[in-house]
C-alpha cells in the first residue's frame, strides 16, 4: 500500500529523531560540574576529572566577586555575583593541579584554594 | 639628610656584612658618579596591624612597636624609610579599617626618621580600591628622587585582581622616559612583579608588562613585600628583593601544599621577622642589603 504524503513525512521525522537519539547515546553527555565560590571556600574544593573527558565547570558566587584560577593550566575566570561563569575543558594531562581564588575577597582569601585531580 | 662619609665607614655603618648586589652594568658610569651619593634607607613590610592569631604571633600587639624601636636604635639613622604594604590587616568593616590605619600611623610616628614613604598592600587597599589608604597615606603610586636615584612606587593591589592596570602602566612609561637608560632606578611595590608562585597568589597579573617597561633601563632594582620572607630573584638584569614581615613568616614558595603561616616558636620568639637596611653605593649601581632580624634583640 503506497504511503500517503503525511505518513512519509512522519516516518522521516521519526527517522531523524531516532538517528539523533542513537548519536546521543553513542556520545557521552558533557559533564557539568557546579562550583560555588563563597567566603572563603570553593564547594567542592576537590574536583576529579578524567583525562580526555570534556567537562564544563559552572561557577557561581553568591556574595562578592571571586576568581577561579588554575595557574599550571593557564585557566581562569572571574565569578560575578548574579552571573554563571563557565569554563569548558578537556583535560589532557593526568595530575593534581592547585586552584585558588585570585581576586582578593577578604580575611580568609589566602585559604581559598582547592585541587583539580585529573585521572587516567 | 645626607651625611658625608667615606665608603668604608658607609659600608660598616650600614652593616654590609650582608649581601651586596651589583645592579646594572659594570661599565658606562656616565650618569653616576657626580650625580649621586651614598645613602641608605630602611624597608619595613607587612606589619598587618590589627591581625589576631596567637598561634602564629602572640605578640601581634607589640611587634610593630618593636620594629620601630629597632630602627630608632640603628647606629646610623637611615635617610628615609619605606613601608612596602600590608600596613594593616584586612577587615570588611570600613570603620575598623580606618581605625587600624589611624593606630598604625600613631605607632610609626615614633620613628625618629620623618621622611617615610608608604605604599599599600592588598590587605590595606583591595576591598575599597585604596580609598581608606589614600585618606591616611596619600597616593598609591608615585615617584620621587633621592640623591640621584629615581624611586618609583607602583600599586599592584588596589585592583583586587592584582593588576597594575593600563592607566598606571601608561603613567610608568611616561615617568621612565624622563630618565636616561643608565639612570639608577628603584621600584617599590607590594606583590612580586614576576610569577614567583601564582598558585599561592604570589604574582602580579600584568607584572610582565611592568618588567617589559623597565627592561630597557640598565640599572633597576625592585623591592617588594607580600611573601613574608627574604627572597631574591632576577628577571634578566633586574633584581627583585622581597622583605621579611613584621607579623608572621610564610613558607618558602611552593615548598608545601598550603600557604599557611609559620607557627610561633616560643623557644625562638620573633624568628623569621625583621626588616632590612638598603645601602645605595657607587651612585646607585651597587645595592647592599643588610637583613635585620627582630629576634634576639
Amino acid at each position: 500500500m503506497p504511503l500517503s504524503r503525511r505518513s512519509f513525512i512522519l516516518a522521516g521525522v521519526a527517522g531523524v529523531t531516532f538517528g539523533s537519539l542513537r548519536w546521543a547515546l553513542a556520545q557521552p553527555a558533557e559533564r557539568v560540574i557546579p562550583v560555588v565560590a563563597r567566603k572563603f571556600v570553593f564547594l567542592p574544593n576537590e574536583i576529579v576529572l578524567k583525562r580526555g573527558e570534556p567537562v564544563t565547570l559552572e561557577f557561581t558566587a553568591p556574595e562578592v566577586v571571586m576568581g577561579f584560577s588554575v595557574p599550571a593550566l593557564k585557566l581562569r575566570t572571574d565569578i560575578i555575583p548574579g552571573q554563571v561563569a563557565r569554563l569548558h575543558m578537556v583535560p589532557e594531562t593526568e595530575g593534581t593541579f592547585d586552584f585558588l581564588c585570585d581576586i582578593f575577597c577578604g580575611d580568609g582569601h589566602e585559604g581559598m584554594t582547592g585541587r583539580l585531580i585529573v585521572t587516567a | 639628610m645626607h651625611r658625608s662619609i667615606n665608603r668604608r665607614d658607609f659600608l660598616k655603618l650600614t652593616g654590609l656584612g650582608g649581601v651586596v648586589f651589583a645592579s646594572g652594568l659594570a661599565g658606562g658610569a656616565s650618569y653616576a658618579a657626580s650625580k649621586a651619593s651614598d645613602f641608605h634607607f630602611v624597608q619595613l613590610s607587612d606589619s598587618h596591624w590589627g591581625f589576631s592569631g596567637p598561634a602564629v604571633n602572640p605578640e601581634a600587639g607589640s611587634t610593630l612597636k618593636r620594629a620601630v624601636a629597632a630602627v630608632n636604635s640603628l647606629a646610623m639613622p637611615p635617610d628615609f624609610i619605606i613601608f612596602t604594604g600590608d600596613l594593616t590587616h584586612t577587615t570588611d568593616d570600613p570603620q575598623i579599617r580606618r581605625t587600624r590605619m589611624r593606630e598604625f600611623k600613631a605607632i610609626v610616628a615614633d620613628l625618629n626618621v620623618r621622611n617615610i614613604h608608604f605604599l599599600p598592600g592588598e590587605h590595606d587597599a583591595s576591598l575599597d580600591h585604596g580609598a581608606a589608604f589614600q585618606e591616611f597615606f596619600g597616593p598609591t603610586h608615585y615617584s620621587f628622587d633621592y640623591q640621584g636615584v629615581h624611586f618609583v612606587v607602583l600599586d599592584n593591589v588596589s585592583d583586587p585582581a592584582a593588576r597594575v592596570g593600563e592607566e598606571q602602566l601608561a603613567w610608568l612609561k611616561s615617568d621612565l622616559t624622563r630618565h636616561a637608560k643608565d639612570a639608577p632606578i628603584v621600584v617599590l611595590t607590594h606583590r612580586p612583579l614576576f610569577d614567583l608562585a601564582p598558585q599561592w597568589d604570589w604574582a602580579t597579573r600584568d607584572g610582565s608588562q611592568v618588567v617589559d617597561l623597565l627592561m630597557p633601563y640598565e640599572n633597576v632594582t625592585v623591592f617588594y613585600g607580600h611573601i613574608h620572607q627574604e627572597h631574591h630573584h632576577m628577571t634578566g638584569h633586574i633584581a627583585h628583593h622581597a622583605a621579611r614581615s613584621l607579623i608572621f613568616p610564610l613558607p618558602a614558595p611552593g615548598s608545601q601544599p598550603k600557604r599557611e603561616p609559620v607557627k610561633w616558636d616560643p623557644e625562638h620568639p620573633f624568628r623569621g621577622l625583621g626588616f632590612r637596611s638598603v645601602a645605595e653605593d657607587d651612585a646607585g649601581r651597587k645595592i647592599a642589603i643588610d637583613e635585620r632580624p627582630l629576634a634576639g634583640g
